[in-house]
């Protein structure tokens, strides 16, 4: 009895609490971004935003939950049952289980595996799923529509973003994402980092998971002048929250991963005193939070592609820049034999 | 040339970044809301909001049920009907409707009226919770009318010059 408590039931305890400490943070996270997100909108376009519940409205995304949790969930007849309900849950999890291999700050990740990178690559491919189930399971029109232009999308930026993973690992020359962040540590704090000698590729990688999240200009999937809200349509109180809580979710992962692979995960900016007091974790959060505004204030800056010029640039543009930059880069390693150990 | 500059633009994303930068400059400039429950917009003196019936200082009521306004109405939504009053025999309205849910709010009644009885006050938050409260009646109106009187007769001297 003793040795299933210490073999098997104490680490199980142990790992829920560490799942638990990375998830609620999370969410609570994705609430605050919807928040982060109508604030940062409403004052690139001369409004105030949300401002009455609660101090600065502060309240008002405990306020949207719990509306989207007493509303009644509506499934259409025609649709598919199980994979309509399937659908945001695909959606929800997978935007949660990729976190397990993020490194927070120096030893703080759930697992450290040695092919976190690739593990991350999957996570996000297998999000293409969640949509397209729910677009064919709905049964109707737009979310078939929306799910049909999300997939060709994921697919078409996931390319993209493969080779420009690839690029990163060649200078990395590990494929744990401790090992990568870790590789970026460098005499010149900030300018050791990979988004300086790797610059294109860092901003094809932001470009490209705009597209992987179906962000603006990239959200075609959910067009509401065309698609009125894409695969979301038939969805409604908690399997749209799930459905909402996992896009943000993913936006929240996406700019984590970005910031591991090109702004130094949780380093500091530089080595002085002041920035090294502060804890890594709060690098970590304050980077992301960074490139979360950008993710926004794209969104209130520019207009909608249209989808020929969306795959024009997935496969025209980025995929042979992204595809020439990984020659350039592996031969300047070979060439100057740089190539890490 | 031209194809290498424009090549070179776009592949700089120099569009995007002057369009990012914009938005950004907008991120500090005064911002346009106002808190609107607590704080309104100015109202014009023509502002044609919720009817009344106005009264003389005295307090008889001014319609003289000349039914002018019922004429005018290009909504059909007022209703008038009148009798002599029977303390002095004066021209009277006994029933004065107006249906709010038919009426434009175009302010042909205000200008056909003779003695300015029926004007358009300033309100406009007067919303119901049922339909019926919007059949507003002579008693009403005339209710509306002690109680926007001081704003109304401020409205009106001050667009008097420009009618």
């Amino acid at each position: 009895m003793a040795d299933f408590w210490d073999i098997y039931a104490l680490p199980t305890i142990i790992i829920v609490g560490y799942i638990l400490a990375i998830v609620l943070p999370l969410l609570v996270a994705v609430a605050y971004l919807t928040l982060y997100e109508r604030k940062v909108m409403a004052l690139m376009q001369l409004r105030k935003g949300p401002n009455v519940v609660g101090p600065f409205g502060l309240l008002q995304p405990l306020a949207d939950g719990a509306k989207l949790f007493f509303k009644e969930t509506v499934v259409p007849s025609g649709a598919n049952k199980v994979l309509f309900l399937l659908a945001p849950m695909m959606t929800f999890i997978l935007s949660l289980i990729a976190w397990a291999v993020i490194p927070f700050d120096d030893d703080m990740v759930l697992s450290n595996i040695n092919v976190g990178a690739l593990y991350l690559f999957a996570i996000s491919s297998l999000g293409v799923y969640g949509i397209i189930v729910a677009g064919w399971a709905s049964n109707s029109r737009y979310p078939f529509l929306g799910a049909l232009r999300s997939a060709a999308q994921m697919v078409s930026y996931e390319v993209s973003i493969g080779f420009v993973i690839v690029t990163v690992l060649l200078c990395a020359g590990t494929l744990n994402l401790s090992g990568i962040v870790l590789s970026q540590k460098g005499d010149l704090g900030m300018f050791s980092w990979w988004f300086v000698p790797l610059f294109p590729m860092f901003i094809i990688f932001f470009i490209s998971i705009l597209a992987e999240t179906n962000r603006h200009p990239f959200d075609l999937p959910e067009a509401e002048a065309e698609l009125v809200a894409g695969y979301q349509t038939e969805y409604s109180s908690m399997a749209f929250a799930l459905f909402f809580l996992g896009e943000y979710a993913n936006m929240i992962l996406m700019s984590a991963i970005c910031t591991i692979l090109f702004l130094g995960g949780w380093l500091p900016p530089a080595d002085w005193a002041i920035f090294t007091w502060i804890p890594g974790v709060v690098w970590f959060g304050i980077k992301i939070a960074i490139l979360l505004f950008v993710f926004i204030w794209v969104r209130a800056t520019l207009p909608r592609y249209r989808y020929d010029q969306l795959m024009r640039l997935g496969w025209k543009v980025f995929l042979p820049f992204s595809l020439l930059w990984v020659v350039l880069t592996a031969g300047f390693l070979v060439y100057f034999d740089k190539i890490p150990a | 040339m031209g194809y290498i500059d424009k090549q070179a633009r776009s592949l700089l994303l120099t569009e995007i970044v002057t369009g990012m930068a914009t938005t950004f400059r907008y991120m500090f400039k005064t911002k346009a809301t106002i808190n609107y429950p607590y704080e309104k917009g100015p109202l014009s003196p023509r502002f044609r909001g919720e009817h009344v019936l106005r009264r003389y200082p005295n307090g008889e009521e001014r319609c003289i049920a000349c039914k002018l306004c019922e004429a005018a109405c290009p909504a059909l939504a007022i209703t008038i009907e009148a009798e002599p009053r029977g303390d002095d025999g004066s021209r009277r309205t006994t029933r004065y409707d107006i249906d709010m849910t038919k009426c434009i709010y175009c302010g042909f009644c205000q200008e056909a009226c003779p003695v300015d009885a029926i004007v358009q006050g300033p309100n406009f938050e007067f919303a119901t919770e049922t339909r019926e409260e919007l059949f507003y009646d002579k008693e009403k109106l005339l209710a509306n009318g002690d109680r926007w009187e001081q704003e109304i007769a401020q409205n009106l001297v001050a667009d008097a010059p420009y009618r």
